[in-house]
């Protein structure tokens, strides 16, 4: 019999638990040649801001074992040429498409959840806190509890989409920040995003990157992600989708165990442009397999 | 399009450089010169992205290992120079490759019976063999090569077997003239060739030497980049170059994965 892999995540119905991270999809039409986009859960965008963001200057990655440091710097078409002329292709998908939002200031992620409160092919909103926000005073809204809850509660004010909070491993305690968003409103929890980090030329004796510290994807992270994915879990009675260094459906099923209901696929995309797909396929195989009827059995179903 | 790929052949053809030959399905007989391939070295996570490389050539042959007719092949150059490369150096006939390819713009040919320079250095010549396969169909085609030294400079009998004109430079004088590339094409260009297009693919250090050198001559310049790449297919953003009218305000990045590798050079910012 064919196992159910569906899922929900704040009321969005998902055919598989498998979704596109943030900034490793492009606008989901990037990978239409390689894979069918409508074999997995959900389309998660590039975040999008208020204005165009250039980004960061170049070099802007770099590979480290097990893994790439990335400093994009954010770079998006920004929010009104992504209603324009992204969201057209989305419209034609029949997977959910969530938006995933950056702002500079408390006051811009609330304009960009009211603009894409209206946006019909956004099924929900992915609030991106775990970049630095220097417009407040150094404040860095994925590390301060207080601050986090602030764009939380803005976010949910300005749209009745779900929102998912994207929350970075750069912290002390993730159980407080995971508090702290739940508390303000929050629908679901996404994490990990990247942990900070750096590397350097010794030749050269420079820095790699343009903008000398990055954000650390791929399988080197996958342990502190499945460890932060169990300790939230077990903390925060929201669900949570689980991030990092996914490669395979194994790493997938492992965040599932730890309490996640639904997982996003990063740095495998750059890899294997069909890497979504491929884990999704075989998820679903590891489960005929195994005789587990539903997928939704695994979910923090890890034994002690 | 994703597909794997049996090595049919892997050769050193100068010290620390090889020229890779491995099947490709049928469609990448459409590939244009200019575009290029992402590599996967292994099915493991070290190294963990893909590497590009430029297409050196593609064609057809009769495999002796089965009959299974004409078969279509893709060739790419490469130049050991870390972990990658060193794994791709240890393949042997009949190794598999994950490939993504074609991917990218490739070189606009310009119109037959134009004369056309093309301008290498190191490993940026192999884009350049596919792309006079084609030019010298129609066109009377001249090659300008610079490397450090004679094992730098690559293929030239390939060229010439062509009927490519070539003039060399290496920086310690082992191979031609001793000096730049661009210097030897500015010093030729000065001394009456003339040429409707210049083709160019190498270090950014040349590139914008040539460019600069057609902003002076006011000839038509097409150049390919390379460029640190995750995923080539326009999605990580982290091969971008500024457009001619980036300015922070106004953004303008170019993908070279997506947009180029092949850029007019007057559509970028040089610095």
């Amino acid at each position: 019999m064919k196992p159910d892999m569906s899922v929900e995540i704040a009321g969005i119905k998902l055919r598989n638990p498998v979704m596109t991270a943030s900034g490793t999809f492009g606008y989901g039409k990037e990978f239409a040649d390689y894979m069918d986009l409508e074999k997995i859960g959900a389309i998660i965008t590039k975040g999008l801001s208020l204005r165009p963001k250039a980004g960061n200057p170049t070099p802007r990655i770099v590979e480290t074992p097990g893994g790439m440091l990335n400093a994009i710097g954010l770079q998006n078409v920004g929010i009104e040429a992504f209603i324009a002329e992204k969201a057209p292709f989305l419209r034609t998908i029949n997977t959910p498409v969530i938006a995933n939002l950056y702002g500079n200031t408390l006051e811009e992620y609330g304009e960009l959840a009211r603009r894409l409160d209206k946006v019909q092919e956004v099924a929900a909103v992915e609030v991106n806190i775990s970049c630095p926000n220097v417009k407040q005073g150094g404040i860095v809204f994925g590390t301060d509890p207080r601050a986090a809850a602030e764009v939380v509660a803005m976010v949910r004010e300005a749209t009745i989409k779900p929102v998912i909070v994207k929350l970075s491993p750069n912290v002390t305690d993730i159980v407080v920040m995971a508090n702290a968003c739940a508390e303000a409103g929050a629908d679901a929890l996404s994490l990990i995003n990247t942990l900070t980090g750096m590397a350097i030329d010794l030749q050269k004796r420079r820095p790699v990157l343009a903008n000398v510290t990055g954000g650390l994807s791929g399988p080197a992270i996958k342990p502190v992600a499945l460890r932060m994915v169990w300790q939230v879990a077990r903390a925060v009675k929201l669900p949570i989708i689980g991030i990092g260094g996914i490669m395979t459906a194994n790493d997938a099923l492992e965040f599932l165990l730890a309490g996640a209901t639904a997982v996003q696929i990063g740095t495998a995309n750059f890899l294997d442009p069909a890497a979504a797909q491929t884990i999704a396929m075989e998820m679903e195989r590891y489960l005929a397999d195994n005789g587990i009827a539903d997928v939704k059995e695994l979910i923090g179903a890890l034994r002690y | 399009m994703q597909y794997k790929a049996m090595v049919i052949s892997n050769q050193e053809v100068s010290s620390g450089y090889y020229r890779l030959r491995m099947t490709a399905p049928k469609e990448l007989a459409e590939a244009k010169p200019g575009q290029f391939v992402m590599v996967r070295v292994n099915n493991s996570i070290d190294p963990l992205l893909r590497r590009p490389f430029g297409i050196f050539d593609v064609g057809s042959f009769v495999p002796e290992y089965a009959d299974v007719g004409r078969q279509t092949y893709l060739e790419i150059l490469y130049k050991v120079v870390g972990k990658g490369t060193a794994m791709l150096a240890a393949l042997h006939h009949g190794d598999h490759l994950d490939m993504l390819a074609p991917l990218g713009k490739g070189f606009a040919p310009g119109d037959a019976g134009e004369e056309k320079i093309l301008v290498g250095g190191g490993v940026g010549l192999a884009p350049l063999y596919y792309l006079a396969k084609e030019l010298v169909k129609n066109s009377r085609v001249h090659l300008f090569v610079g490397g450090r030294s004679r094992e730098d400079v690559l293929c030239i009998t390939e060229f010439e077997r062509l009927g490519v004109e070539t003039y060399v430079a290496t920086d310690d004088g082992t191979l031609g003239e001793r000096g730049l590339v661009t210097e030897v094409l500015e010093k030729q260009l000065q001394q009456g060739a003339t040429a409707k297009t210049i083709f160019a693919c190498g270090p950014y250090p040349m590139l914008r030497a040539v460019a600069a050198i057609a902003g002076r001559t006011r000839i038509p310049c097409q150049v390919s980049l390379e460029a640190y790449m995750a995923c080539g297919v326009g999605a990580c953003l982290g091969c971008v170059m500024k457009g001619r009218n980036h300015t922070e305000a106004t953004p303008d990045y170019r993908c070279v994965c997506k947009d180029g590798p092949v850029f007019d050079y007057q559509e970028l910012q040089w610095d």
